[in-house]
């Protein structure tokens, strides 16, 4: 079957098995390899990435589900050099270790981020339920996603803003 | 240019780009042109005897290129070794074929190899696999394994894998001291799994024309891989690369040599093409190392004033039903050698029994043996508190190691290098206000709220270690490290280290040792690991001794560049050495700052070696290999507040505070988040993870929404300080922080638990401490209503 998606905003077209699952789609057909899998049971969201704008878990929606659906992956959220705010604070909070679950972690955290800009601890750690770190005890990644949101509620009204 | 102290700053991880940014390679993230995927067929049977195994479907199913059973492998792949022959111990060691030949011995046992163009065509063809089995009766309760008739391997009586035992001073005669309490308890160490987050995966390339073979792999030790592989394979070593990629997280688990790396690397030799394969995560719950899985019958001894004059521990030990690498080790040395903690214990007696079972092979799980020992210490130490009436910190002040007593030699026979474990065990108490909040307990137990206190002392033993002591306890290898420190003409630095980092971020602490020493920028420092071909040799990265170990290997390294670097910048600037300066990156003449060389332009004229020193070769690098004279030994004190809601049995923990001592620090950032991933590995042990098996050998807990790996919302903010008591075991002062974590954490919740239970009358629940059991407790206390 076709598929056709934006992903990172290039368009791509391609034929796959209809039982492709959209994370192999993304990591075998079109080669973005920094979406993982970490599980067969769609519990760790190491997968995640923006499906029209929403956080889905990638192995859990078949790739001829996303047809002429818009997605965002890691490799999508910097522009250039220029990192996303959420990229920039795990960098600068020390949000990962092995960086696994990293992505999908970011993701998951940009979508509460769009939904709630000024998150508390509480509606963050709660946020992130679908998402597992067996690296870092959360608690940097708590402080990563409190660092951005507070960068990018001061970059509100920047052009740049939120990107 | 001018660099500052760089050594002890909070600098962020030079990693962390290509992370961030979705570049870094796993080894799932590898593509090579022919590539094909390789799945295991697994045995649903605990035990089983194979009487047939029909490949012949599956070999006509679209796209496959191989079927293989352990036949094929006969003579090809070797018996997988364990790596640990601990002595003195009657250790049976039957073999490990890579594909079960005549009988399976655990669910997840593979059996055979299925490998097709695509994965999706290689899990088809994999169903379509037929096995024979007789199905055996399982064993998988460790008492009843020792006496069943029902033997794992045929050739292990009892199933015991081996009977091993340290004792130091007499027990018996402090037992009976007049006075003398004993403090009895069985404690249950419950089985984990690792979950790393990415599961194991193994790519190998053969070269037919320079017969090289190149295996990629998840492993945290690939020259170890390399060495046991090259026996496994018949390839001689240099023949053989392992590259260890990104790799993510492995607490251990990646550790032991697997068959299906060994299996994945001879498919590419017999089929001339690249091969993949890649754990579901179901299989690395069946097919990958579990951890622990413990019980113990422990006895201490004490006196009416609380001194601990002895402990007697008598330990089953579960090594599921083959020897993993490691494995002997873990429930021996790492764990019968430590039982006396922080504390003085004249007098301890420990005696271990292996136990072959139907159950997934163990080895070692973060802290490996030390979390077991210290739950063990930690949990008489509250007992005996109780039992006396006195309070649990009090009791460990009582019987800690005084910080003048160092070095201090154990009744184990280890000796501890140094140590001030009461500044911080007063430093917790102090952060967490103690007396406060024994106050406030009693005023929330007035209102019916049940808060509890708990503590623990832990001193976590690591950095492995002097290669002659690990060579006595069987150890068929060194646990050295080697570095290299090498200068390019251009003046930036490459290093190289024989470790192993999975996430514990040395890239950047050794870079910081680099640019600390070399005074060069710290964005000038490349760390490379992982690779048999480019390193000279590593031990890898586990036991938290990567940097105490490697890291000294690599200040080493940089003392030889520095030195070199001197003679030639003296002979070009025509002094004596001991007239140089060498301060922030430059060398310069004493007395006369306006006369110097960069150590970047002494690396230029050392490349071009148009006027160096007589006899002096070209180049500008330095190599050094580190055996440490003993093992490091960090400390601390953790202390947690938790809340039981006696009518759900809920534990909730409101307030965790660690105080860990590390030696000097390099990066505090990298330390805080060392010490925050181990507290929850260990905390989710005390309350909610558990590899639960069926008496049929079924894991129960076989996915991962089954196992309760814990989540963000379930733990408060941790609030974490530091003592430090530099180590004189390396010239660095640094100990290792890998593991206190999940050290101090499980026993310090427990004991909170149980703290907050005490107006119930229970005294003890074994782990998982989960709302379930909790809530029976508080029923069987109330008056046997037992529900
Ligand atoms: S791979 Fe685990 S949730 Fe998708
Ligand atoms: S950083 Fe390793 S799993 Fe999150």
């Amino acid at each position: 079957m076709n598929v056709t998606v934006t992903v990172n905003g290039v368009r791509y077209s391609r034929d796959v098995e209809p039982r492709t699952l959209l994370v192999y789609f993304l990591r075998e057909h079109l080669g973005l390899t920094g979406t993982h899998v970490g599980c067969d049971t769609s519990t760790c969201g190491a997968c995640t990435v923006l499906l029209n704008g929403k956080a889905v878990k990638s192995c859990t929606v078949l790739a001829v589900q996303a047809e002429g659906a818009q997605i965002t992956t890691v490799e999508g959220l910097a522009q250039g050099d220029r990192l996303h705010p959420i990229q920039q604070a795990f960098w600068d909070e020390h949000g990962l270790q092995c960086g696994f679950c990293t992505p999908g972690m970011m993701l998951a955290a940009v979508d509460l981020l769009q939904r709630n800009p000024n998150p508390t601890e509480e509606q963050i750690r709660h946020a992130l339920e679908g998402n597992l770190c067996r690296c870092t005890g959360y608690q940097h990644i708590v402080n990563a996603v409190q660092a951005a949101a507070r960068a990018m509620s001061a970059a509100v009204g920047a052009p740049s803003g939120g990107e | 240019m001018a660099v500052t102290q760089v050594f002890g700053a909070r600098v962020r991880r030079r990693e962390d780009p290509r992370l961030i940014r979705g570049t870094a390679t796993y080894t799932d993230d590898l593509t090579l042109h022919g590539l094909c995927h390789a799945v295991f067929v697994r045995s649903p049977h605990a035990h089983a005897r194979i009487r047939r195994i029909d490949t012949s479907r599956a070999k006509s199913a679209p796209g496959v290129v191989a079927v293989l059973t352990g036949a094929d492998l006969e003579g090809k792949v070797n018996s997988i070794p364990c790596g640990w022959q601990v002595p003195n111990c009657d250790l049976k060691t039957p073999p490990h074929p890579p594909l079960a030949r005549d009988k399976v011995r655990y669910v997840g046992d593979a059996v055979a190899v299925v490998v097709a163009e695509s994965r999706a065509q290689a899990h088809d063809a994999a169903a379509a696999v037929e096995v024979d089995y007789e199905v055996l009766p399982a064993v998988v309760d460790m008492e009843a394994a020792l006496r069943s008739a029902t033997l794992v391997h045929d050739d292990v009586p009892q199933n015991r894998v081996l009977l091993w035992s340290v004792k130091g001073g007499d027990f018996e005669a402090a037992a009976r001291e007049p006075g003398v309490r004993v403090v009895r308890q069985r404690l249950v160490n419950q089985r984990l799994i690792p979950n790393a987050m990415e599961p194991r995966a193994a790519v190998a390339h053969y070269n037919p024309g320079s017969g090289e073979l190149t295996l990629w792999v998840t492993s945290q030790n690939p020259h170890i891989a390399r060495v046991i592989l090259s026996g496994v394979l018949g390839l001689p070593e240099h023949k053989l690369r392992v590259i260890a990629p990104e790799v993510g997280g492995g607490f251990g688990s990646k550790i032991p040599v697997y068959p299906e790396e060994a299996v994945v690397s001879h498919l590419a030799v017999r089929l001339g093409r690249p091969v993949k394969w890649v754990e579901s995560r179901r299989e690395n719950y069946l097919g990958t190392i579990h951890g622990r899985d413990h019980v113990t019958d422990a006895e201490m001894a004490v006196r009416p004033d609380g001194t601990v004059t002895g402990l007697r521990v008598r330990t089953l030990a579960n090594f599921g039903a083959y020897l993993s690498t490691a494995a002997p080790a873990i429930p021996t040395i790492l764990y019968g050698l430590v039982l006396s903690g922080p504390y003085r214990i004249p007098n301890i007696d420990c005696e271990v029994t292996g136990v072959f079972t139907n159950t997934t092979p163990t080895d070692a799980y973060r802290g490996a043996g030390r979390p077991e020992a210290t739950y063990v210490l930690e949990r008489m130490m509250d007992l005996a508190a109780r039992e006396l009436g006195l309070d649990p910190a009090e009791i460990r002040r009582r019987n800690l190691i005084p910080k003048d007593q160092f070095p201090y030699t154990v009744a184990t026979g280890i000796t501890y290098d140094s140590g001030d474990y009461a500044r911080a065990l007063d430093r917790a108490l102090e952060l967490f206000d103690y007396r406060r909040a024994r106050a406030d307990q009693e005023a929330a137990r007035r209102q019916g709220r049940y808060l509890g206190i708990g503590l623990s002392t832990y001193v976590e033993i690591c950095g492995a270690g002097p290669s002659k002591v690990v060579g006595s306890t069987g150890f068929s290898g060194g646990l050295w490290e080697s570095a290299v420190v090498r200068f390019s003409p251009t003046g930036k630095v490459t290093v190289f280290t024989g470790t192993s980092p999975h996430g514990q971020g040395e890239e950047t602490t050794f870079a910081q040792i680099v640019a600390q020493e070399l005074g060069v920028p710290l964005d000038d420092v490349e760390v490379l690991h992982g690779d048999t071909d480019s390193i000279l040799m590593g031990w890898g990265t586990y036991g938290s001794r990567t940097t105490p170990v490697g890291g000294t290997a690599v200040y080493l390294a940089a003392q030889k560049v520095k030195e070199k670097a001197a003679r030639i910048a003296a002979h070009q600037l025509e002094v004596s050495a001991d007239d140089l300066v060498f301060e922030n990156g430059r060398f310069h003449v004493r007395g006369a700052p306006d006369r110097g060389m960069t150590i970047q332009e002494v690396s230029l004229q050392a490349y071009l070696a148009w006027n160096l020193p007589e006899g002096m070769e070209p180049g500008l690098e330095g190599q050094a290999n580190w055996d440490p004279s003993n093992f490091v030994f960090p400390f601390g004190t953790h202390v947690c507040l938790v809340e039981v809601d006696p009518e759900t049995g809920q534990v909730r923990i409101l307030r965790y505070v660690a105080v860990d001592d590390c030696g000097r620090v390099i990066n505090p950032l990298i330390v805080d988040g060392q010490v925050h991933g181990g507290i929850v590995q260990g905390v989710a042990q005390a309350l909610w993870e558990f590899a639960q098996y069926d008496q049929a050998g079924n894991l129960l807990t076989g996915t991962m929404s089954d196992y309760a790996v814990p989540k963000a919302a379930w733990f408060p903010k941790f609030e974490c300080d530091r003592t430090e008591t530099p180590t004189p075991v390396n010239p660095l002062g640094v100990k290792g922080v890998g593991e206190t974590g999940t050290i101090a954490a499980t026993p310090c919740v427990v004991n909170a638990v149980m703290d907050a239970l005490s107006p119930f009358g229970v005294r003890h629940v074994d782990m998982p401490l989960l709302p379930e059991r909790v809530w029976r407790a508080i029923r069987q206390s109330k008056g046997g209503s037992a529900a």
